[in-house]
């Protein structure tokens, strides 16, 4: 175990002497006994060790020595180290060597209520600002892909289709199904009552191609797409890949937003009609299992009541939700720091992000569809 | 092999073969570090000096052969005892990879506060000599990335050294930094390894640090997928008649 003996000499001269087991496990040795000796009257005017019954030793002694040589540095005390294992004198000397630069130490305070509000807004200026330069750099992209003469790779645009195209195809099915039969169950308990079963039909099919149909697919993807944009353009930030596409001289925004937004503009609507489908035959369900309506009756039912204009409405409402999701995404990843939970906290953001963009879209379009009478 | 008379080997590596993917490697490759030595992993870009590094460190598993920490069979053991022997491991890998979310006082007391019984205070403590031993005192509060490359080396070198292993593991150790700082890190290997008895494994081919802190060293070979010379880097330069390694040791200059 750790033994420390302090001995005061009679020629002014304080021998601490170290003996046993210095190891981490068995913790740290106080230095306030040293320390309440060099605050007597009568200060020792030097330090030194005896070592001889030393055993084996770690870490844990090297941090008792430190403290004690900054204590007899800010009392003005001599510190003989001769007494020291060779080794641990110079382990000594080099936690020594290097002095604390100037300046170096962070101070850890609070900041002030009008520090923190100054703090914030000059915060929010720059985020207005970074976000104005988005905006700018993403409508120069838009025109140039409008002129044909936008720069990113068509492989990269295919590949992008396809991963968020196709391959999400699985979960948009599930949940669309599960909506469809949602929607359906709940309308046929009341419209039972009224012996009206068929309208559950009308219900279904006008509320998957109006509003539920993109909307769910919009959530889908947000979580689903928006969250990797954010994370794979955060990661390309972190590793400076960003710096080397703009010192290559390609505009990120066009090289990387670009197809990832027109991606997913292209994208959505297919799997909102996709979507809307799968909705309809989860509605069917519920009519053909509990409420005995035949398929065709159902089919036909649908047909009267879902207009053209309902169904492109919606497809349209879902490439809006698309370039947002994937504008809102990218942008998120773009804005990201430096660190890995950086790049978490901006693919959280990113959905977060899309999903306030979509609904507020949603109420949006829910206005002008109104007062348009479509 | 060439081994220091009498010294206790502390890491043996018998027939080790490396595959990357269905790609050989090396093929089997015997050597061992003794207890005190600077070994040194030699070889060209793409000769498997990292991939072996991640053997001996059980990220990577061979596709054949063995592994021995002292007497214990490293490649066969459990997780449980993997993880004993590799207590006494400490890796500096190549950038750091220091933990970025975590100040550099977190970094280094991560380890205590997992393995000691310290209270947050003497983690703290002991955090702030460790990084004052690499030179970074003053600055236990800063993140990994509002620091220099080459602090944050060391920063990686005092996360290494958190609970006083018997064993060092350098993947690079000079690559980015400057030829002043990397010859520091050099000096601070040997002065650990004089202070505190530690063995060292280096991978490297920074041929001023070979020849400066290596005391026994294996050269990979690319072409014939083998260690093709071991000894101390100096006395290989003296004496191989091999002319790629000789190649190697010279930058490239005669032959």
């Amino acid at each position: 175990m750790i033994q420390v003996a302090i001995d005061r000499a009679e020629n002014d001269v304080l021998l601490i002497r170290l003996a046993g087991q210095w190891e981490l496990r068995h913790g740290l040795a106080s230095t306030d006994a040293v320390e309440s000796e060099l605050n007597q009257k009568r200060r020792p005017s030097r330090i030194a060790f005896d070592t001889r019954e030393l055993g084996r030793w770690d870490t844990s002694i090297l941090v008792f020595l430190a403290a004690v040589v900054d204590a007899c540095r800010e009392r003005g005390v001599m510190l003989d180290s001769a007494g020291l294992p060779a080794g641990l004198h110079n382990l000594l000397g080099l936690a020594e060597a290097v002095r604390e630069p100037a300046g170096a130490r962070k101070e850890l305070r609070e900041s002030g209520f009008l520090e923190r509000i100054g703090e914030h807004s000059l915060g929010l200026i720059a985020a207005v600002e970074e976000t104005l330069s988005f905006i700018g750099n993403m409508t120069v992209a838009c025109v140039q892909l409008v002129r044909m003469r936008a720069r990113y790779r068509a492989s990269d645009l295919s590949l992008l289709i396809q991963r968020c195209g196709v391959e999400a195809l699985p979960i948009v099915t599930l949940i669309s199904f599960l909506v469809g039969v949602i929607l359906a169950f709940i309308s046929a308990v009341q419209l039972r009552q009224f012996g009206a079963q068929l309208y559950v039909a009308d219900l279904v099919g006008v509320a998957m191609t109006r509003e539920m149909g993109a909307l769910m697919s919009a959530i889908l993807m947000a979580g689903r797409t928006g969250a990797a944009f954010a994370a794979e353009l955060g990661t390309m930030k972190v590793t400076q890949e960003l710096d080397a596409f703009t010192t290559a001289g390609f505009s990120v925004a066009e090289y990387l937003v670009l197809p990832r937004v027109l991606a997913l503009v292209l994208m959505m609507p297919l799997l909102c009609l996709y979507a809307d489908f799968v909705g309809v035959i989860g509605g069917a369900a519920i009519g053909v299992g509990m409420l005995d309506l035949s398929w065709t009756t159902y089919v036909q039912e649908t047909a009267r009541a879902v207009r053209l204009g309902d169904t492109a409405g919606g497809l349209f409402k879902s490439a809006v939700y698309g370039a947002l999701i994937a504008t809102a995404g990218c942008w998120r990843g773009l804005r990201a720091g430096s660190s890995a939970s950086d790049v978490g906290r901006a693919a959280t953001s990113a959905v977060v992000t899309s999903m306030i963009v979509v609904v507020a879209a949603c109420g949006v379009f829910a206005f002008l569809f109104y007062e348009l009478g479509l | 092999m060439a081994t220091a008379g009498g010294a206790t080997p502390y890491i043996s590596v018998r027939d080790l073969t490396m595959v990357y993917g269905s790609h050989v490697l090396m093929r089997d490759m015997t050597f061992s570090v003794n207890q005190g030595d600077v070994f040194v992993i030699m070889g060209a870009s793409g000769s498997g000096k990292s991939t072996l590094l991640r053997h001996l460190i059980g990220l990577n598993e061979p596709a054949h052969g063995s592994i021995y920490y002292r007497a214990e069979n490293f490649t066969s053991a459990d997780s449980s005892q993997r993880e004993r022997i590799l207590r006494n491991v400490g890796i500096l890998f190549q950038g750091g990879a220091l933990w970025s979310a975590m100040t550099l006082s977190e970094n280094v007391g991560l380890l205590l506060e997992e393995y000691t019984d310290l209270t947050p205070a003497q983690i703290r403590q002991v955090a702030s000599l460790k990084l004052a031993l690499v030179g970074l005192r003053g600055f236990e509060d800063y993140y990994p990335s509002e620091i220099s490359g080459g602090m944050q080396k060391r920063a990686g070198l005092a996360r290494a050294m958190a609970l006083d292993p018997d064993i060092l593991f350098f993947d690079e150790p000079s690559a980015g930094l400057d030829p002043i700082s990397a010859r520091r890190l050099d000096e601070l290997i040997l002065q650990l390894r004089d202070s505190l008895g530690i063995t060292a494994v280096v991978v490297s081919h920074d041929l001023a640090s070979i020849f400066a802190i290596g005391t026994n060293s294996i050269y990979l070979d690319v072409s014939s997928q083998a260690i093709t010379a071991s000894g101390p880097p100096a006395e290989l330069l003296a004496r191989t008649e091999d002319s790629t390694l000789r190649s190697f040791l010279t930058r490239g200059g005669n032959p």
